[in-house]
């Protein structure tokens, strides 16, 4: 091991400055921007992001870029997809058609759109309402801790599937019912892992000092204690989007999420996966490489976050 | 002193915590952290409150102000029981008291400048001050307790832990309280960084004229600061008085401890201190 020199910096005299500097703040670091220093030294979850925004950008902006619209039948291929509905630039096909002779490309832009949406709307739910929820109860703890503890012991404890499906056979399969379904289950996990941070928390000197400068309860919890777990929330929020997104898929995948003419990467999966055996391999590789990517993409971005943001670290 | 200028008076205080006496059906033991503890406080005197970890101070100093629940007695802050205020009678009441924490890093929000952190309090108690305004008095208090202007918007990982205290010290400050309560406000400092702060709180003492209730373990940093000392040993408190009367003729046994444990650095002395630990505890052997 080749031992260098360790480079002092000389500290500056901090009352020995000249009046000009005296008065102006010195720039200084907030532990958001040392998080983000760090997150973007990490290689792969730079790529990940990159690959994310790339995947938003083509569900966003797609449409611009798609020569058929995602409704519109190809009458010249119908019928002979296998032979006529492969990928080609000439045709304006990029993806190639499905069985039904409808643009593969339109069909995963709109795909995309839907699952993102999902898995964004399902992660948001449970951050705003799991992160509330979990420091309300954290913080005052005792018999309102047990109360509200106990009831998302006993929602956790319905299998959630099953109500996702009973909800969808009931009320209909509509896109509106998925989301609430999502909603109603995603916040659970999260303000189990809110309340067990808030818990640790507010043991800490800082909660008592504001307590003894006199700050109410609301202050307590939205200046001192929510800023400090917003970390550990990021960190869940992003593993959390593939896991819903995964749901959607798989209820999709099912037959009951998304019905036609709107569509998923689940659903546009299942229909691939079951004609597969025509030779039409493109219908499932496109709208599954987009799944992949993305799912890996935010579980890495996930993984760079916690890294990052990891108290340990510091 | 007169009757008039006692601001805080302290009447059989105690504080019982239940503790769980193990097992699933075994209940609870109750503890008895602080046991009848009166005294008075008068405006502008510090008095030390000395005592071994786990002796009651902290538990003590947060019941006189509220902040746990006391089991018993009074806690008199300018005529009125601190103990039976309701809630908006508290508020008022923090703005009068402030307090000042023994971890200096662990008392500062993580999250928040130094300039927020120390503005908070003045923002709570006086929210029609300006932004603007705030500002000022922040940079003001800034410079009171030593560190500079410039660095208000630094986090406080970025301070050392003296300069943290700094903070803790101008936060408690910038309502202009009439009494800080230091826990072991420079027992995480080390030596001439406690010099340092204490000189510091001695200062701002003269300048605003406010009372302090200062807790520590080390008798001789009390002696240093408070005009008057008060020893509890097992929540209880067993000599109360003028500081150097405490510590040049103390009365009851702990106190003698208490005092021959400061280490001094002069091995002739600290022999003659061994003598006298020696002494206690053959004493204390033959009467048991």
């Amino acid at each position: 091991m080749v031992l260098r020199p360790i480079r002092v910096e000389a500290q500056a005299d901090p009352t020995n400055v000249d009046d000009q500097s005296y008065l102006t703040a010195t720039k200084s670091r907030s532990l958001w921007a040392d998080a983000a220093r760090r997150f973007f030294r990490h290689i792969p979850s730079v790529v990940s992001l990159v690959l994310l925004v790339l995947v938003a950008l083509f569900a966003f902006t797609g449409n611009f870029f798609a020569v058929w619209t995602n409704s519109e039948v190809d009458w010249s291929v119908l019928g002979r997809v296998p032979e006529l509905g492969a990928p080609s630039l000439e045709s304006g096909h990029y993806f190639g058609t499905d069985d039904l002779g409808r643009d593969l490309f339109a069909r995963v832009v709109q795909g995309s759109q839907i699952s993102l949406m999902v898995g964004i709307v399902g992660a948001g739910i449970a951050v705003i309402v799991g992160t509330v929820y979990g420091a309300v109860a954290g913080y005052f703890g005792g018999r309102l801790d047990s109360v509200m503890m106990r009831l998302v012991d006993i929602l956790l404890s319905i299998p959630y599937m099953f109500v996702l499906i009973l909800l969808l056979v009931v009320f209909g399969r509509s896109i509106s019912m998925l989301f609430i379904g999502i909603g109603l289950i995603s916040w659970l996990d999260m303000s189990r892992i809110v309340r067990g941070q808030t818990l640790s928390l507010k043991q800490k000197e800082f909660i008592e000092a504001a307590r003894a400068s006199g700050a109410g309860h609301f202050t307590i919890i939205f200046r001192h204690i929510v800023p400090n777990l917003l970390g550990i929330v990021a960190v869940y929020a992003t593993l959390l989007v593939p896991q819903m997104i995964l749901t959607e898929s798989f209820i999709s995948f099912l037959g009951l999420g998304v019905q036609e003419p709107l569509t998923s990467w689940g659903a546009l999966i299942a229909q691939g996966a079951s004609n597969v055996m025509y030779g039409t391999l493109w219908q499932l590789l496109f709208p599954l490489g987009f799944f992949i990517v993305t799912l890996f993409s935010f579980y890495f971005v996930g993984d760079g976050l916690r890294d990052a943001l990891d108290p340990k670290d510091r | 002193m007169s009757e008039q200028d006692v601001i805080l008076q302290v009447r059989n205080l105690s504080v019982h915590f239940n503790v769980p006496a193990g097992g699933l059906f075994g209940g609870h033991k109750v503890l008895k952290a602080v046991k009848n503890v009166s005294f008075d406080l008068h405006a502008g005197e510090t008095l030390g409150i000395v005592g071994e970890s786990g002796c009651g101070k902290s538990t003590l100093s947060r019941a006189i102000i509220r902040l746990i629940e006391a089991s018993g007695g009074e806690s008199v802050w300018m005529g009125k029981d601190i103990l039976k205020m309701n809630s908006s009678e508290l508020v008022g009441l923090r703005k009068d008291i402030q307090m000042i924490f023994q971890d200096p890093l662990a008392s500062l929000n993580p999250r928040m400048t130094a300039g927020s952190i120390i503005a908070e309090p003045l923002q709570i108690h006086n929210p029609e001050v300006t932004k603007a305004e705030r500002t000022k008095r922040v940079a003001e208090m800034m410079e009171k307790v030593g560190l500079t202007p410039n660095m208000i918007n630094k986090y406080p990982h970025e301070f050392s832990g003296g300069q943290c205290q700094r903070i803790g010290i101008a936060r408690a400050l910038i309502t202009r309280p009439k009494l800080i309560v230091c826990d072991e406000a420079v027992s995480a400092l080390d030596v001439s960084v406690q010099a340092q702060v204490i000189n510091l709180l001695m200062d701002l003492q003269k300048e605003f004229g406010v009372s302090l209730l200062f807790i520590a373990h080390d008798i001789a940093v009390v002696r240093h600061i408070a005009q008057r000392i008060m020893v509890l040993y097992f929540g209880e408190v067993v000599e109360i008085g003028e500081s150097e009367q405490v510590v040049m003729a103390p009365s009851h046994d702990y106190t003698k401890k208490l005092i021959a444990s400061v280490p001094v650095p002069d091995p002739k002395e600290e022999m003659k201190r061994r003598e006298v630990r020696r002494r206690l505890r053959r004493e204390a052997a033959a009467a048991a």
